[in-house]
């Protein structure tokens, strides 16, 4: 059975690392995998949207409506944007921090309120977090992306160490023991 | 070996490479870059950026006629740059292999248009093969060369957005390196004149036919028998789609030689099946390919011509399923892309909106000056275009050429944008050019260019000065400023808007997101001091919000620019601590 992972986000918020350290775990599983990247224009402050699917055997490497068993969304309003692609009894994980999209900073639109209620009521298993302060905590709001990773880790079934390994593998030298402590603040969140 | 999970365009550079690539020439454009890229870390690889498409063809075809199995790399639209020496390349046949990947970009996630490059392979009467995830992406790359040797022929290697940049496992293999081949002078293949050229046509109608007939047993194209109920002709992410949908429900031909194609291997996977369907996203061209050989498909009449394909769509189409999914009621707006905080454009584009100018934009990160708050781009077309169509804007409407401007990135302009400014110097149009000189090729991630002193492998290199090479078309009025310095920048835009001469203004501040580049201590608002009259967001800028009626400023985001802080009458953006 195929097992679909989205991760959505903000361009420059480095949702990219996160699909590679994913992709790195689930290779070192044995499983197959495919990731797709988005890379070009949308990178550049826009809605953007990493998918991430192992199993047995993989085909399409995107994830459409109803089809994914996690989502991984580093900003709220990205959360609610994507919703409609989680599968029921799919699994929710925000980082609960507002980023303004260009409307809202020029007043065309309104940043709704309420957005995880909302995501709750319409019948999401959610889990919210806080990520910025504890990539702060961590040592660089750039940490973002890997204590998100930790939350998503600790609701699988694969060892913690595996993680631990494919974070030694995937962020430089020096950011290592920042990024090692942003991984467990997320794990043990 | 291991299995390692690499990018379509990593996978491409690594068969390439496995392959026997000597000498890789290619101009960026998403989503074709990585491949030049990857290739560069191969050390016993020539590997380099040209300015343009078309030089990268002529480069690569003329190490292939050297001997050399030769590369060249780009985006669809690329393709149109580079398509005069591939035209006449498939006269004069290769000597080494010659491999062209062409990236094509349904959906337009990065691009102008959505144009389909398989039209270029039948055009060019070039053989082209279209792989599926990274494994073929890696096997046709390596396969390309061979074929090109083969049938004397280049060969394009197709690509699509999804092939490009999903990962998926392939097993790496060892080089293959054949070494330089001897290279014999021999003008009536080489000499693309016209008596040449004539016998030359003669000898690329034939081998068409032999590909033709190559194609009709080759291992590129697949046949899976299952169900005959449906059956799915198909190539590239399709054939996954499809496979995802449809699974053991339908037989699949995965085209894996797009052009030319089989006729009766494709007549006779039909007859076996019930209801026979072509997967194929942009143009119907499998489909009329079957249609002209009177083989009865459904195509385009079930499906449609723009944007991707996907799993969903098939299995809607054909077997009329459907997905629930979760929603909530609230309004979610739109967040398109926007120039990054501190993004030297930014300063630039506000002076020009102060000017009211008409601005003929140009492709690269600027192209977003055409969003709002900013709004500052009346066209963007192609590479160079900005220059040139000002010129001929300036030309038709004489009355209005003090109130034009062109915008166009340093590797923009080296690309084609130098060619229309010498038209502007040549044919005197007293138009006025602004190059933003980021330092850098932007909006692709980052390569070295010309301008920028380094080449692909990041070592020191000749550096295009552009206030000589200005200068030295005929430009007699060329100045130079900091897009940081809002005052500098207006007085600069005012002053060659109002002179009788072409002029060029190089606006010069190096790409925020540049490693190199040092970021000062994020801004603050003084709430204090704030009167909430939002001055500071007429930038665009989006570490910028307003919350409380105050302005706040994102420390994740803000690098410190201070272009916001000269627009606050009230003193209230104060500098980091």
């Amino acid at each position: 059975m195929t097992k679909s992972v989205m991760i959505v986000g903000v361009g420059g918020q480095g949702t990219l690392l996160s699909s590679r350290l994913l992709g790195a775990v689930l290779t070192a599983k044995g499983y197959d995998v495919k990731v797709s990247e988005v890379h070009g224009m949308s990178q550049r402050g826009g809605s953007v949207v990493t998918y991430v699917k192992y199993g047995e055997e993989v085909y399409s490497p995107i994830i459409e409506k109803g089809e994914a068993d996690y989502i991984l969304s580093f900003e709220q309003l990205e959360a609610a944007r994507w919703l409609p692609f989680l599968k029921k009894g799919g699994k929710l994980i925000v980082n609960t921090q507002k980023i303004d999209p260009m409307p809202v900073v020029i007043g065309t639109a309104e940043y709704p309120s309420g957005v995880i209620e909302a995501i709750s009521a319409a019948g999401a298993d959610i889990t919210s977090i806080d990520a910025l302060s504890l990539a702060v905590e961590a040592g660089s709001s750039k940490a973002v992306n890997v204590v998100l990773m930790g939350v998503l880790a600790a609701k699988t079934d694969i060892a913690y160490e595996t993680w631990v390994e494919a974070v030694k593998a995937t962020v430089p030298t020096k950011f290592l023991e920042l990024n090692l402590k942003a991984f467990d603040l997320g794990y043990n969140y | 070996m291991a299995k390692e999970l690499i990018i379509g365009n990593e996978a491409v550079a690594r068969g390439l490479y496995e392959g026997g690539l000597r000498v890789a020439s290619s101009y960026p454009g998403t989503p074709s870059t990585e491949i030049t890229e990857f290739i560069s870390t191969y050390d016993d690889v020539y590997s380099e950026w040209a300015p343009n498409e078309k030089v990268a063809a002529e480069v690569a075809l003329g190490a292939s006629i050297a001997g050399a199995r030769a590369f060249c790399g780009m985006k669809h639209v690329g393709l149109n740059v580079a398509s005069e020496p591939v035209f006449t390349g498939s006269y004069t046949g290769v000597n080494a292999g010659w491999v062209i990947a062409v990236a094509d970009d349904p959906g337009m996630h990065s691009s102008q248009n959505e144009q389909d490059s398989r039209h270029y392979a039948k055009a060019a009467k070039v053989m082209m093969l279209e792989p599926s995830d990274s494994a073929e992406c890696l096997e046709f790359a390596k396969k390309g060369f061979e074929l090109s040797e083969k049938f004397d022929c280049p060969v394009i290697l197709r690509l699509t957005t999804r092939v490009a940049h999903s990962r998926s496992l392939v097993e790496l293999g060892e080089r293959n390196d054949i070494g330089v081949k001897e290279y014999t002078k021999n003008p009536g293949k080489y000499v693309m004149m016209p008596a040449m050229a004539r016998s030359r046509h003669v000898v690329v109608e034939q081998r068409l036919i032999d590909q033709a007939k190559w194609a009709e047993s080759c291992e590129l194209n697949k046949v899976e028998m299952n169900s005959t109920k449906i059956g799915v002709i198909t190539a590239g992410i399709c054939y996954q789609y499809a496979k995802e949908a449809l699974g053991k429900n339908a037989s699949y031909l995965k085209l894996g030689c797009v052009y030319p194609m089989p006729v009766d291997l494709i007549r006779d996977f039909a007859s076996k099946c019930d209801k026979v369907y072509v997967l194929e996203e942009l143009d119907p061209f499998i489909e009329e390919h079957c249609k002209t050989n009177g083989i009865e498909v459904i195509g385009k009449e079930a499906f449609t011509v723009q944007g991707e394909y996907s799993q969903s769509m098939i299995a809607s189409v054909i077997l009329g399923k459907s997905t629930d999914s979760l929603a909530t009621d609230l309004e979610i707006p739109a967040r398109p892309p926007v120039l990054c905080a501190g993004c030297p454009h930014r300063g630039l584009f506000y002076a020009l909106k102060k000017q009211n100018v008409t601005v003929s934009g140009d492709i690269g990160c600027y192209t977003l000056g055409a969003l709002q708050p900013l709004g500052m781009i009346d066209t963007c077309i192609c590479m160079g275009a900005s220059v040139s169509a000002l010129h001929g804007r300036n030309k038709a409407d004489t009355a209005n050429e003090k109130k034009s401007v062109a915008v166009i990135g340093d590797s923009t302009f080296i690309h084609s944008g130098i060619t229309g400014l010498i038209d502007i110097a040549y044919n005197a149009s007293n138009s006025t050019v602004i190059i933003l000189d980021n330092s850098i090729t932007g909006m692709t991630g980052h390569q070295q260019n010309p301008t920028t002193g380094k080449n692909i492998k990041g070592d020191p290199a000749a550096a295009v000065n552009l206030e000589a090479l200005a200068k030295a078309v005929g430009i007699n009025r060329v100045r130079v400023v900091d897009p940081y310095n809002l005052a500098q920048t207006e007085t600069a835009v005012k002053e060659e808007l109002a002179v009788e001469e072409p002029s060029v203004i190089i606006s010069r501040r190096p790409c925020a997101l540049l490693k190199y580049v040092k970021h000062e201590k994020p801004l603050k608002v003084n709430t204090e001091k704030c009167k909430g009259c939002k001055a500071c967001m007429k930038i665009g800028c989006p570490a910028i919000s307003f919350r409380d009626k105050k302005a706040v400023i994102d420390f994740t985001q803000c690098i410190g620019c201070g272009v916001c802080e000269q627009l606050c009458k009230f003193n209230a953006i104060e500098k980091g601590e």
